[in-house]
């Protein structure tokens, strides 16, 4: 066997599809071909089943009771805790704040880091290829407390322009938040250098991982970045559950975010006062069973070659790049060097809503719209894209069918 | 093909979006609004002249959008063209109801197979926004705001 027949052999997504039974669905007659990962990922079954499994055995509040189940439980929440931390190579688990999802993140951290040190005129650092989930808790600081945003540009093949957001770090400069992976262009950002640049300034980094989690091996150490943010639905778990990485020297200076149970240490009728991270910033009963299906997820993960099958979605990016040059109606938007399995672009002569409607019917689904990302459609003139995004389990069968039906909408619209 | 898209983007739908009617801006409009759906980023603007007996002298429509939204936006400025306020209204009732797959009742037969191109709609209830985005618009503009 060759050295490349073995790098090719050490992921197989056909054998991983049998995880997802969602995947062997027809829709309108015609197989699924789920292409719209970067919204949402399936769930394979190992996270179906643990969190049943959890919910019809081991169910009950964590931190609360004093009883069997409510200890099993706290096991349970604590333990995925830990599985986040390995995740990321956090060096404690007490840096693992769970959220209810990646823009639960980002808010936590706008309210309880930054609108603190936010004076008028300060300035907040941001790319314009965002999701409006890392933009708008950061445009409530410009309203209620006069920061001001600083939007670094991309090149225009969707690569950040590093020594732009260099020069946009000043002195007034009191966070950068940027993408780990572009959601629409699939851009893989420069974290460390990112991280570098600013602590050279004192500034401290905001990373947005909902996609990057997904396709980069994130090691937040390594990277430095003082804050990193994942979401577990596109992770292949369950919705209602994400996760805030701060570092603890950070996370310790925090104010609260939403007050109730769990987060204080002691309540009178005239004070109260707060828990450690990260029960400081878990009011109120949290995710429990999704929590397990979270950390199912991470373990499905590691459990594949995680090199293996970020080639393989590479591969299948390239299979699709290279099979869209055929049609010189279609305009790729984002063709950065650096680039995970996500592919957007926008066709001559018809709307994206028009084009996913005909994919659709073909089986083929896929996000049409602006994707979140209203500056960067700014950015590239455009109202909207189509996007497909690809996942551990689609394979280049299915990148073939979305070039027939991509060929078939241009023979119906045109 | 799958009857139902042949259906949606039949020739005359196709002509519609490719080639709007009544596309552009009014220099002397007495109604305009603009509309907006968020889930896709589509936007249009309606501006009418209603004159002193209540009749839409003139409309004119711009944006950018699918074709669904284009045509209908361009087939609802052809048809509304010279009718009063309460018969546009009556029209924009009929045309909901169709696209939503309910009872069309109280249209005239001509109209009713002039609007019968966007029935396709009704297949395809993702779409049903961007077919009603327009009309929305207009009735927006003739009670004096924006719509959303």
């Amino acid at each position: 066997m060759t050295a490349q027949g073995k790098i090719a052999s050490a992921f197989d997504p056909v054998a991983a599809r049998g995880d997802f039974e969602i995947l062997s669905k027809q829709v309108y007659g015609k197989p699924l071909v789920y292409l719209d990962n970067g919204a949402s990922a399936q769930k394979p079954r190992q996270v179906l089943d643990a969190m049943r499994n959890f919910a019809a055995s081991d169910y009950a509040n964590v931190h609360r009771g004093v009883h069997y189940l409510s200890g099993k439980a706290t096991d349970a929440y604590e333990a995925a805790r830990r599985t986040v931390q390995k995740f990321l190579n956090a060096a404690r688990e007490d840096e693992v704040v769970f959220t209810k999802g990646g823009t639960e993140a980002i808010n936590l951290v706008a309210a309880s880091y930054l609108a603190p040190r936010i004076q008028p005129g300060d300035e907040i650092v941001l790319s314009v290829m965002e999701h409006h989930s890392n933009i708008v808790p950061w445009h409530f600081l410009r309203e209620r407390q006069g920061a001001v945003l600083r939007w670094v540009d991309v090149r225009d093949d969707g690569s950040l322009d590093i020594e732009a957001l260099d020069a946009a770090v000043g002195p007034k400069t009191k966070l950068v938040a940027i993408t780990h992976i572009s959601n629409v262009l699939g851009t893989v950002t420069p974290l460390k250098e990112i991280v570098a640049r600013a602590h050279a300034k004192g500034v401290p980094v905001l990373a947005d991982g909902a996609q990057g989690a997904v396709h980069e091996i994130v090691d937040v150490r390594d990277l430095d970045v003082d804050f990193y943010v994942l979401t577990g639905h596109k992770l292949y778990g369950p919705t209602g559950i994400g996760a805030l990485y701060g570092k603890r020297a950070l996370l310790k200076q925090m104010r609260p975010y939403n007050g109730g149970g769990e987060m204080i240490r002691e309540v009178t009728r005239d004070i109260v006062t707060y828990a450690d991270p990260p029960a400081r910033f878990e009011a109120g009963t949290p995710p429990i069973v999704e929590s397990v299906g979270l950390a199912a997820a991470l373990d499905y993960m590691n459990s594949f070659d995680r090199a293996a099958v970020r080639a393989h979605e590479h591969d299948l990016l390239t299979y699709a790049r290279e099979g869209v040059r055929q049609f010189n109606w279609l305009r790729v938007i984002g063709d950065a060097p650096h680039k995970a399995s996500i592919l957007s672009f926008e066709a001559d002569g018809m709307h994206a809503h028009d084009l996913a409607t005909i994919l659709d019917r073909e089986g083929v689904a896929v996000r049409a719209g602006h994707h979140c990302a209203q500056p960067l459609m700014e950015r590239f003139g455009v109202a909207s894209t189509t996007r497909a995004s690809f996942a551990l389990y689609n394979t280049r069968a299915e990148v073939d069918v979305l070039l027939d039906a991509l060929a078939k909408a241009r023979k119906i619209l045109s | 093909m799958d009857d139902t898209l042949r259906e949606l983007y039949q020739e005359v739908i196709l002509d519609h979006s490719k080639h709007p009617r009544h596309f552009g801006k009014l220099t002397d409009a007495t109604n305009t609004a603009q509309g907006h759906n968020p889930l896709c980023g589509d936007r249009v603007t309606v501006q009418l002249i209603v004159d002193n007996d209540d009749r839409i002298a003139d409309i004119k429509f711009e944006g950018k959008g699918c074709a669904i939204s284009q045509a209908s936006a361009s087939l609802m400025t052809d048809m509304v063209v010279g009718r009063t306020v309460a018969e546009a209204e009556k029209l924009m009732g009929g045309f909901l109801n169709l696209v939503k797959g309910e009872e069309v009742e109280g249209l005239d037969a001509d109209d009713r197979e002039r609007l019968d191109v966007m029935a396709g709609v009704s297949a395809f209830p993702m779409r049903v926004k961007c077919a009603t985005l327009a009309w929305h618009t207009m009735k927006s503009a003739l009670e004096g705001g924006d719509a959303t």
